[in-house]
């Protein structure tokens, strides 16, 4: 059996597979928006190849990261709630 | 401090067409793989385990300015990195043409091809509902991947005309392997519906999306769902080659027999010099590989291959042409710049890209208009806007070291 990853959303744990990238992770757990857009819509991933930015995420702190290029790692903080 | 890397030949983009360049670059040449994806492969081959190549891949690079000629900054996981190199290969590949409908910014409205790279990616829609839509053979493709993967396909709704497609789907038995390809594609989907002439209307839901409206420009029905998975289409990716002057022409990049723009010694390939698949890709790759290593006659004895693939790519465009009622598809108060939440109202309002970018930020996003550029270049007749560096937002890090004070930066 391979070995989960951990990750937190806005504070709760997630388990994945290895090779997940977030916006699958955040997908498959019921988080449906990733963002909110100027005007407060909820937003969540569109193209899955890294051009259309809906995906994106704070990571660890770091405003901005694209859901859909970032591969899972044990210990990742995500949040949700940025612009 | 700036990564240096330097190369005889660098390759810019790992699909198809990347890999077929700098495979037939290879030949006592140092050739650099350089792709924003982490991982080699374009959206084709996502997650897939290739053979390896001698050359040198650097993944989650993205390039976003080029400081003089021969060098190119991308941005690293590292930090900002600096590539040379004598010759070079652009393959940036095609995105999703998205067009804008009330209720497509609903969270779960994704891309066809987007919904495959993010199941692709780790996302299950196993017992999931959902409806393909759209345009072009990948809606096909798209469909009976999510199948195998054990989603619950309602339908496909392909906007062209079943007699367009009927001839597409004709004009394949003179090309066996593709015949096969899609003969193979139509027996697995075996019980879900195909309707040519049918295109989504509206996505409902509140928060996130519950069912689609499907139009024939006639009836209208909902069909409930867990995912829409919407493109019409492919863009090519013509911002890089812009961005280091090479010449486009309706959209896709200027090109000459050996692949070369009409910037000297920067060659593009695949989608971004028209759509055509695999297999256009595959070649073209080939043959700028070959002519940029310096072996012009291995080059020319894959034109003929060549001349097959873009009669394919023509048929192809004529197939799946755009219906003039999807003009008609946004309502005054649905969103078109998802970036900025600029209304369709609020650009009917302008009359020029300079304008709707001066009054709305329409394109100004962090997509720098990559979603909402070839949509509204569809709905208002809009050239593309011209490409300034930043060619995608970057850390400001990676602009420090040499800012100028009138380099704006985008904001993210």
């Amino acid at each position: 059996v391979p070995e989960t990853v951990a990750i937190r959303v806005d504070g709760r744990e997630v388990l994945v597979m290895p090779g997940t990238t977030l916006a699958a992770a955040l997908l498959g757990s019921g988080v449906v928006a990733t963002r909110r857009s100027l005007t407060g819509e909820p937003r969540g991933p569109v193209c899955g190849m890294g051009v259309c930015f809906e995906c994106r995420v704070t990571v660890d702190g770091a405003p901005h990261r694209l859901g859909c290029q970032t591969f899972c790692a044990d210990g990742m903080e995500v949040r949700t709630d940025g612009p | 401090m700036d990564l240096e890397r330097r190369f005889d030949v660098l390759v810019v983009g790992a699909g198809p067409a990347g890999l077929a360049a700098a495979a037939a670059a290879e030949c006592g040449r140092s050739v650099g793989l350089a792709d924003e994806n982490p991982a080699p492969g374009g959206q084709i081959w996502r997650g897939e385990s290739l053979a390896p190549t001698p050359s040198t891949f650097l993944g989650g690079v993205r390039v976003f300015a080029q400081p003089r000629a021969g060098a190119l900054w991308a941005e690293a996981p590292e930090g900002r990195m600096v590539l040379l190199y004598d010759q070079l290969i652009l393959a940036p590949g095609a995105r999703e043409r998205f067009l804008p409908f009330p209720g497509w910014t609903l969270p779960n409205v994704t891309g066809a091809g987007g919904l495959q790279a993010l199941v692709k990616s780790g996302l299950s829609v196993a017992g999931k509902a959902v409806v393909v839509a759209g345009s072009g053979p990948l809606l096909l493709a798209v469909a009976g991947f999510l199948l195998k993967n054990g989603a619950v396909v309602r339908l496909i709704a392909e906007q062209a005309l079943l007699r367009r497609v009927a001839r597409f789907g004709l004009g394949l038995a003179r090309s066996p392997g593709k015949f096969v390809q899609a003969t193979g594609l139509l027996r697995a989907m075996r019980g879900v519906p195909y309707r040519p002439g049918c295109w989504p209307a509206a996505a409902l839901g509140e928060g996130r999306l519950h069912a689609v409206t499907l139009t024939d420009g006639s009836d209208r029905r909902d069909v409930p769902c867990d995912f829409l998975a919407c493109g019409f289409g492919l863009v090519p990716n013509t911002e890089l080659p812009r961005l280091l002057g090479c010449l486009t022409r309706d959209g896709v990049v200027t090109v000459d027999d050996w692949q070369q723009t009409t910037v000297p010694d920067v060659f593009c390939v695949g989608e971004a010099t028209g759509v055509g698949g695999l297999d256009k890709s595959l070649v073209e790759g080939r043959i700028a590989g070959y002519a940029a290593g310096g072996r012009p006659d291995a080059a020319r004895r894959w034109f003929p291959a060549r001349d097959r693939a873009r009669r394919f790519a023509s048929s192809l465009a004529r197939a799946f042409a755009l219906r003039a009622e999807l003009k008609r598809l946004p309502h005054p108060e649905t969103l078109v710049c998802r970036c900025e939440d600029v209304t369709y109202a609020r650009l009917l309002a302008c009359d020029s890209p300079r304008a709707a970018k001066l009054q709305t930020r329409c394109g100004m996003g962090p997509c720098q208009g990559r979603i909402c550029g070839p949509a509204v270049g569809f709905l208002r007749g809009w050239p593309a806007d011209t490409v300034r560096p930043p060619s995608v937002p970057v850390r400001l890090g990676s602009l420090a070291a040499e800012v100028q004070p009138h380099t704006a930066c985008g904001r993210t």
